[in-house]
């Protein structure tokens, strides 16, 4: 176990942090928010004394890294970011309490977009501004950025991202990891600055398309307003609604389209499968809310709007769906499971797991059928090795293990089932609202401290594929036993 | 650059490593998932899972961008293939393993010509070529040899109670007087390039530069002069024993092989009728001894296996064999059996990373300069290039002195026309001549590069 190289991976880190700090400042001078001068100099300038300090300090003798190390650097990055990440809530006053912080900080940086703020629009600009750009860094993963910028990753540095890219299999784009990685921002920050274009253009303030291109990008869902996007124009609500679904692709896929090989795309199971279950699933929508609208295209623009939203584990809502017919609410709930495309920002199971579960139960009943029939698994015209397949399998597992445990602590709460199980996958699956008293028109925040402890864990257990925190947390403990 | 590289086996790595060591984008293609897999986490590259024939799988590869193309898969013709349609697709330059003793000379010449294959590559070809040179030159841990076989570099370990133990550079000079340059040397793990005043110990390993004759005449004079050896036994049939067989023969060493299979045997009666085959266990000591170990000149060990190798050499170099050869392919067994006191050694890989390194830097240049030759030495952490120096140089007609060089790097020779200069601060680079250049430390790429 390489301790220094860990050590030292994560005082970068925070030293990043400490960069990225400095934005919501600008915000907070631009819009004379004294209050929060102090919280963001002060928390900027502890994390850039601690990462600098760390690094300094830990000298790793040799940068050499393995798995397990690429296991704790991401564990380890994530908690550090979000505790510290925490701290501008709490010193500036928006949010007193640093329990409520730090659920907001990883709701944030794991995209969640929950919420346990009972009024969002009296927060500071300059905080709502940090809450959305933790989005943005948690899309595409803080490790990414950092692989991107710091020359000195090397090649191992791919434990790391294996450990923080969400989906079965980790794929790079071009042969260098770094060139990878930045390449994977340059995409992302260009989709990005896209959506703020399209928003200005429908007439919603700079400050605004912002916060929201960044909610829709990492797939978070935060927001500046109480009834989060339903007071937008409906040609705003289709904008965001149609950026929801693109950042909810793999974005390899958008490399492809630069480089021009279209041929791979239209191979890709997974993307087909994706717009497939978008598509019957809006069309099933409209039809069971028409009775609620009496209008097609507002129906329409509703349905779409929802199932994008939820499907990319967003969580932004024009309206407020816990109202809608069971039949439909069902329809979101399972799509809050599948989640988008593997390789994108957003969370869930993955289309792609589910695609190759299915492709697994089907070659079963075969095999039933034809006891000695042998069928190889095959995906995007190639046969899938038996490993990642016993890997989508075993991850499946351990998924709903972990849900179960979740939704059996949350039991302790004093809510209805409907409530803590909706909170338990919506939390778990980064999507953010659920259902009942934790729906889009409500919050957070009547829960526990210790409740609101275990969903921040969650989420991060979400959005980084379970693997790392739990692996992280056996080798700190078997650590301890070697040295007892 | 873009890298792609067809077939991860033992060259397919090596080439691989280097490569990235370079710096450049490599994508690696292999039929084998858990081989790239294992790769992927070790090196920073890309994998295609597929077979380098295919014409699907090197478009899929982005062949049209693809800088050099290094075809190292199992068989020499799919290799061969493999290039010819790669070059075909847009691939810039091509490099092919063909390792079959049957294609000779003019079937490659030929076949490069018309598949249009920017390099054939066998590296046992080279490795051979390695050995038939040190055993010429029996005293040195490696020879390597510039500008067609003007200059030799040759690497030395001092023995304990060398000569030159305690002496700096200018002293040996004085003492030693010949048309030669000590330009390197390793002391444990530190490298140096010696200026006149460092003082050599035992156990050095040194890098000399000269031409041919004026080295064997400070070998002489250092009582390191083995004769070249006449009789040699090797150990092994592998094509490596085959070509090197051949290159003894043809100038009248005796030569006698062992190996443990009776139709690899047969097959080299065939091929080396004036060789003495024998068929028979060579880990068997007795054997060994039978077949006359104590009398031989030279013990060369080519087998596969590395292991096997070493432990052989190591009994040969127990029994006194005035010179002990062996082939060892994993870095790792070279430094363990440097400890043991085997420091002839012979890599097969080695041979063929300096061939890829000079050529894929030599694209690299556009200016000034070309690479000719590229030799790694000192665990390869020395370089020496040969460098031709083209019109529009900015060194040339400098007296060297003038120049201000980098640190740790040093010129070690000029080659103009027929004659070479061991350079002193008057001599001048001139347009046309060949400039070997010792450097630790940095990458060259263009002879420019040497200027601090």
């Amino acid at each position: 176990m390489n301790k220094r190289m860990i050590v030292h991976m994560t005082g970068q880190i925070i030293r990043l942090e400490s960069i990225l700090l400095l934005l919501p400042l600008i915000v907070a001078f631009i819009y004379g928010e004294s209050n929060c001068y102090l919280a963001y100099i002060l928390t900027s300038g502890i994390s850039f004394a601690v990462g600098s300090l760390t690094v300094m300090y830990s000298n790793p003798e040799s940068k050499v890294i393995y798995a397990p190390e690429g296991f704790v650097i991401t564990a380890l990055s994530w908690v550090s970011l979000s505790l510290i990440g925490a701290l501008p809530f709490v010193i500036s006053g928006d949010i007193p309490s640093y329990t409520d912080a730090v659920f907001e900080t990883v709701s944030g940086f794991t995209t969640t977009g929950a919420s346990i703020l009972t009024n969002v629009e009296a927060l500071s600009h300059a905080s709502l501004f940090w809450r959305s750009f933790t989005h943005f860094i948690g899309g595409m993963g803080v490790l990414v950025l950092m692989i991107a910028i710091l020359p000195s990753s090397s090649a191992r540095s791919i434990h790391i991202l294996k450990a923080e890219v969400p989906g079965p299999t980790m794929g790079k784009l071009v042969p260098k990891l770094r060139s990878t990685a930045a390449l994977l921002y340059i995409i992302y920050i260009a989709l990005t600055l896209l959506q703020i274009i399209f928003l200005l253009f429908g007439g919603m303030p700079l400050y605004d398309s912002i916060i929201h291109a960044f909610g829709t990008a990492g797939t978070g869902g935060f927001g500046i307003k109480s009834d989060s996007i339903g007071g937008y124009s409906p040609y705003l609500q289709w904008v965001i609604t149609i950026f929801m679904l693109i950042f909810g692709v793999n974005f390899n896929v958008y490399y492809l389209i630069l480089i021009r090989k279209f041929r791979s795309i239209i191979h890709s199971q997974e993307l087909w499968t994706y717009i497939g279950i978008v598509i019957t699933s809006v069309v099933l929508v409209t039809v069971n809310i028409y009775s609620k609208f009496h209008d097609f295209g507002e129906a329409l623009r509703h349905a779409a709007f929802q199932v994008s939203s939820i499907i990319t584990t967003t969580g932004y809502a024009t309206t407020d769906f816990d109202l809608w017919p069971d039949f439909s609410k069902n329809i979101l709930f399972i799509l809050m499971f599948i989640g988008g495309c593997a390789g994108s920002t957003a969370g869930g199971l993955k289309v792609s797991r589910i695609v190759l579960l299915f492709k697994q139960v089907k070659r079963s009943f075969n095999s039933m059928l034809h006891p000695r029939s042998v069928k190889a698994i095959r995906m995007d015209e190639k046969t899938v090795e038996s490993t990642t397949l016993q890997n989508v399998n075993i991850y499946f597992a351990l998924y709903m293990i972990c849900l179960a445990l979740i939704i059996l602590l949350l039991g302790l709460e004093n809510f209805s089932f409907e409530t803590n199980f909706s909170a338990a996958v919506a939390c778990f699956n980064n999507v953010g609202p659920g259902f009942s008293s934790v729906g889009p028109a409500y919050s957070y925040a009547g829960y526990s401290i210790g409740g609101k402890w275990l969903l921040s864990l969650a989420m991060l257990l979400g959005r980084l594929e379970i693997y790392p925190i739990i692996l992280a947390t056996l080798v700190f403990f078997s650590q301890r036993k070697y040295k007892a | 650059m873009n890298v792609l590289i067809a077939g991860c086996g033992k060259i397919g790595i090596t080439i691989l490593g280097d490569m990235v060591k370079e710096g450049h984008n490599v994508t690696i293609m292999d039929t084998n998932q858990n081989v790239l897999a294992s790769l992927t986490d070790v090196y920073d590259v890309m994998s295609l899972c597929g077979n380098g024939v295919n014409c699907e799988m090197l478009y899929e590869a982005g062949i049209e961008n693809i800088d050099v193309f290094v075809a190292t898969m199992g068989s020499d013709e799919a290799n061969m293939m493999a290039c010819f349609l790669a070059k075909r697709m847009g691939a810039k330059h091509t490099i092919a393993r063909v390792r079959n003793p049957e294609y000779n000379e003019r079937n490659l010449k030929f076949m490069k010509q018309h598949l249009d294959i920017s390099i054939i590559l066998n590296p046992e070809h080279l490795a051979a070529g390695d050995l038939f040179d040190i055993l010429k030159l029996p005293s040195a841990m490696k020879v390597e040899q510039f500008s067609r076989r003007n200059f030799q570099l040759i690497e030395l370990k001092l023995k304990d109670k060398s000569l030159l133990d305690g002496m700096n550079l200018i002293e040996v000079r004085g003492k030693y007087p010949a048309e030669y340059l000590i330009c390197a040397v390793q002391r444990d793990d530190n490298i140096y390039i010696p200026n006149g005043k460092f003082v050599l110990h035992s156990g050095d390993k040194i890098g000399i530069i000269g031409k041919d004759n004026e080295i064997q005449k400070l070998f002489g004079s250092l009582g390191l002069l083995k004769k070249q050896a006449k009789k040699v036994m090797i150990v092994g049939g592998s094509r490596t024993a085959i070509n090197l067989a051949q290159r003894l023969l043809s100038i009248g060493i005796n030569v006698k092989i062992i190996d443990k299979d009776e139709k690899k045997c047969i097959e080299l009666s065939e091929r080396l009728p004036k060789a003495e085959v024998i068929h028979g266990d060579a880990s068997q000591q007795e054997l060994l001894l039978e077949e006359g170990l104590l009398s031989q000149d030279a013990f060369v060990t080519l087998t596969g296996i590395d292991e096997e190798n070493i432990l052989l050499s190591y009994f040969a170099a127990s029994q006194n064999v005035p010179t002990v050869l062996s082939k060892v392919n994993s870095d790792q067994l070279t430094f363990l059996s440097e400890k043991l006191g085997l420091d002839q050694l012979v890599s097969p890989r080695k041979a063929t990373t300096n061939v890829i390194i000079s050529y894929v830097r030599a694209l690299q240049n556009s200016i000034g300069s070309n690479i000719e030759t590229l030799y790694q030495l000192m665990d390869d952490k020395v370089e020496a290039l040969e460098f031709i120096v083209n019109s529009d140089s900015k060194l040339l007609g400098i007296p060297l002195k003038e120049l201000s060089l980098r640190k740790n790097t040093l010129i070690a020779g000029i080659v103009r026309g027929r004659k070479t200069i061991i350079p002193g601060g008057n001599d001048t680079i001139l347009h046309g001549d060949r400039v070997i250049i010792i450097c630790a430390d940095k990458r060259l790429q263009n002879l420019e590069e040497i200027l601090a």
